[in-house]
């Protein structure tokens, strides 16, 4: 008896040491936009948020455990938003979310790394945090810029092969200049011939665009890329409509998904849209799926707008964090896991949110599939709508693991277009 | 740089001046009379913006027709001026005015901080998009380039009414005539029975109206959405700072240079566009640290 006793206490010490007790909550904190311009992402990021958990924890939370999550404003800035993040974690916070701003990113995720707290990189884009350091705290449950840019290069390539002549009004911040940089090495790579006939960057926030438009009627570029998103976006391709500015070049719009239904019908047909990943509320493989049809009727009676991309970013982030749970739990068969079970849970994950299934890589970068097409005013709904919608595979798109992205992109050629595997729908 | 490239850039800038003047002729205004800083000139003209936009999309849903946008525009502006610009001096100011510059500022940038709170508890954070009022009046084409009237001719002429408007009104009416006594010297004008407060709650009711109608204005052509008002209080002050703190026709020239000077830039070299106000402030103020039109004042014993 006392042998048997013995032998059982021995055998538990390896549970003991790897488990965790089971808590009462899990807590998550995630950081948004709730002010300033960038909350046109971020309050759909919040809303979103707010309905997953509310049905995770419906369906008896994760793993028995419900979800108890509380939002941090990226609009207060860098030193409240760092001060509020410790604090969540201090107060228990298990897992964060954290961010939509890649400046954000980029300060978080050291300091994710110093709190060894697990943090989901949500919806920034920026390519350079892998690629600049080794992280074993963070995770990104999305693509970045590298394959976002290089799809739309592949969109436009397949979809405009003759066009001659570009010309770019980008925000001037690091997203609409590092997005360039992706977009023209890509350009370089794989179409040379092509001309760059004018480079704007308008401050961030302008509210006025008449001087890029006149000066781009004077121009007469086939092609305008803009990566520009939110109230920016929404304001040019408004201010381009009204004065035809969109009936003699085509628009090459990456993040314009987000702005669809704000624009109505100052987006005429014939311009392509990017989706930032596969998102797009007519999903072409997934909107008659009945979870798919859920969520979007949910979301859209809980607000009164469509879904746009940082709610699909933000179920992807739930996703992932409810399938390296459950993960983890079944690889370790115990109840709850511990810390370094979940974080080895989340490296080669794969995992499904509102759009096609993700991988997280060993660089902890997710592997995102690509949605782009092009705008059509059809009359089914106030607004354009997508037809010609491809779906590229982000494994073909996305920087190999330990390379630098615009290195990557650089070395292509113009096979590459063709080479990259690629759905097509009609719409 | 040809002939219509230039004259192009100069349409451009002029458009763009037009609409910077008229807001910030009401911080002028303003700091004209009262000596204050008003930090939440930017929210009134945010709010200006939005309330535009609500009564001109309400009035489209009913049915109205497109050209009574333009008087909602005013009535926006109206509206904005009395039910917000006057409290905010009735309740707030009214008690700093012998206070410290700075607390002036902290409590003008505290009204800009809730009413920023109130345009999204209101307003919500997506961004609005009203166009009535320049659909209506179309566009016109000037060598090869399509514009909107509304741009190239409405706002100009409104900034240029509003300049000569608010100088006849200043020198040549009774109650512009108190406000110029008061600017001059408020002890003086009171001991000679003018009801400085009264004169003061009506510079700041009308330099709120101006900031009210700068939005109004602008709502046609922009997006409206949180933040608007920063950045336009940003530019205000760079206009007036650049003019001389109280000089109108000042901050219409400033106006002007900066917008001939961020569109030439645009043209010739978009790099720098951002920087171009900037650099014109940081240029002129090394100069003339009181401003373009500023004589330094006298000091009163």
């Amino acid at each position: 008896m006392k042998k048997i006793a013995l032998a059982s206490l021995f055998a538990a010490i390896p549970f003991a040491v790897s488990a965790a007790e089971k808590p009462e909550t899990l807590k998550i904190g995630m950081t948004t936009f709730l002010t300033g311009p960038a909350s046109v992402f971020g309050v759909p990021g919040q809303n979103a948020a707010e309905i997953l958990v509310k049905n995770i924890n419906e369906n008896g939370g994760i793993a028995g455990v419900p979800i108890e999550i509380s939002f941090i404003d990226e609009g207060a800035g860098a030193e409240a938003l760092t001060s509020e993040y410790r604090r969540l974690v201090d107060e228990g916070a298990e897992v964060m979310m954290a961010s939509i701003s890649s400046g954000n990113c980029m300060t978080l995720a050291p300091l994710a790394e110093d709190l060894q707290v697990p943090n989901l990189m949500w919806d920034c884009g920026t390519q350079r945090i892998f690629e600049e350091a080794d992280y074993k705290y963070v995770f990104r449950t999305q693509a970045n810029a590298a394959p976002e840019m290089l799809a739309t290069v592949v969109y436009l390539l397949k979809t405009n092969p003759d066009f001659k002549t570009i010309a770019v009004v980008n925000q001037d911040y690091a997203w609409g200049r590092d997005s360039w940089e992706i977009f023209s090495t890509a350009l370089k790579a794989m179409k040379p011939d092509v001309e760059v006939l004018g480079e704007f960057f308008p401050k961030f926030g302008s509210p006025d665009f008449s001087t890029e438009i006149s000066r781009l009627q004077a121009m007469r570029p086939d092609v305008i890329l803009s990566t520009s998103w939110g109230g920016d976006l929404d304001t040019f391709v408004q201010q381009a409509f009204q004065r035809g500015l969109m009936n003699t070049s085509t628009f090459v719009l990456p993040l314009a998904e987000s702005s669809l239904e704000r624009l109505g019908n100052a987006l005429p047909a014939g311009h392509i849209v990017g989706g930032r990943g596969d998102h797009y509320f007519l999903h072409p493989e997934r909107r008659d799926d009945e979870d798919f049809k859920a969520f979007m009727e949910e979301y859209t009676e809980k607000t009164g707008q469509v879904s746009v991309y940082p709610v699909f970013h933000a179920s992807q982030a739930f996703a992932a964090l409810e399938a390296a749970y459950e993960k983890a739990i079944a690889d370790n068969d115990v109840e709850w896991p511990s810390e370094e079970q979940l974080l080895a849970a989340f490296e080669g994950l794969e995992f499904q949110g509102l759009g096609r299934s993700v991988t997280i890589r060993e660089d902890h970068q997710g592997v995102e599939d690509q949605l782009l097409g092009t705008s059509a005013q059809n009359g089914d709904y106030p607004f354009a709508t997508l037809s010609n919608i491809m779906i590229f595979d982000g494994d073909d798109l996305t920087t190999p693991v330990g390379e630098n992205s615009v290195e990557w992109i650089g070395g292509l050629d113009a096979s590459f277009a063709d080479s990259v595997a690629v759905d097509t729908f009609e719409k | 740089m040809d002939l219509t490239i230039f004259l192009l850039a100069v349409f451009d800038g002029v458009a763009y001046a037009a609409l910077v003047f008229i807001v910030a002729l009401g911080l002028t205004l303003i700091f004209g009379v009262m000596r204050i800083l008003n930090v939440a000139h930017g929210s009134l003209y945010a709010i200006g913006a939005y309330v535009t936009v609500s009564l001109v999309a309400w009035a489209v849903a009913a049915g109205a027709a497109p050209v009574l946008a333009f008087p909602l525009m005013i009535v926006s502006a109206i509206l904005v001026g009395v039910a917000l610009g006057g409290p905010i001096e009735w309740l707030l100011l009214r008690r700093i005015y012998d206070k410290p510059e700075v607390l002036q500022l902290l409590v003008t940038f505290a009204v800009f901080m809730i009413l920023e709170d109130v345009q999204r508890l209101v307003w919500g954070t997506q961004p609005y998009f009203q166009s009535t009022a320049l659909m209506t009046l179309g566009n016109v084409t000037v060598f090869g380039v399509t514009y909107t009237v509304y741009q190239l001719i409405l706002l100009p002429l409104i900034a240029l009414v509003l300049l000569i408007g608010m100088r006849v009104f200043l020198r040549h009416t009774v109650v512009g005539k108190l406000i110029l006594a008061t600017t001059e010297d408020r002890e003086a004008a009171q001991s000679i029975g003018i009801d400085a407060d009264k004169v003061f709650l009506l510079t700041f009711v009308l330099g709120a109206v101006l900031a009210g109608l700068g939005g109004a204005l602008a709502s046609p052509t922009t997006s409206i959405l949180p933040g608007m008002g920063a950045d336009m209080i940003v530019l205000s002050f760079a206009v007036v700072a650049t003019a001389g703190l109280g000089q109108i026709e000042g901050a219409a020239l400033t106006a002007l240079m900066l917008g001939l000077g961020r569109s030439f830039a645009v043209y010739l070299w978009p790099e720098v566009s951002v920087l171009v106000p900037y650099v014109i402030m940081i240029v002129v103020l090394s100069f003339r640290p009181q401003g373009l039109f500023s004589t330094p004042a006298a000091r009163k014993i």
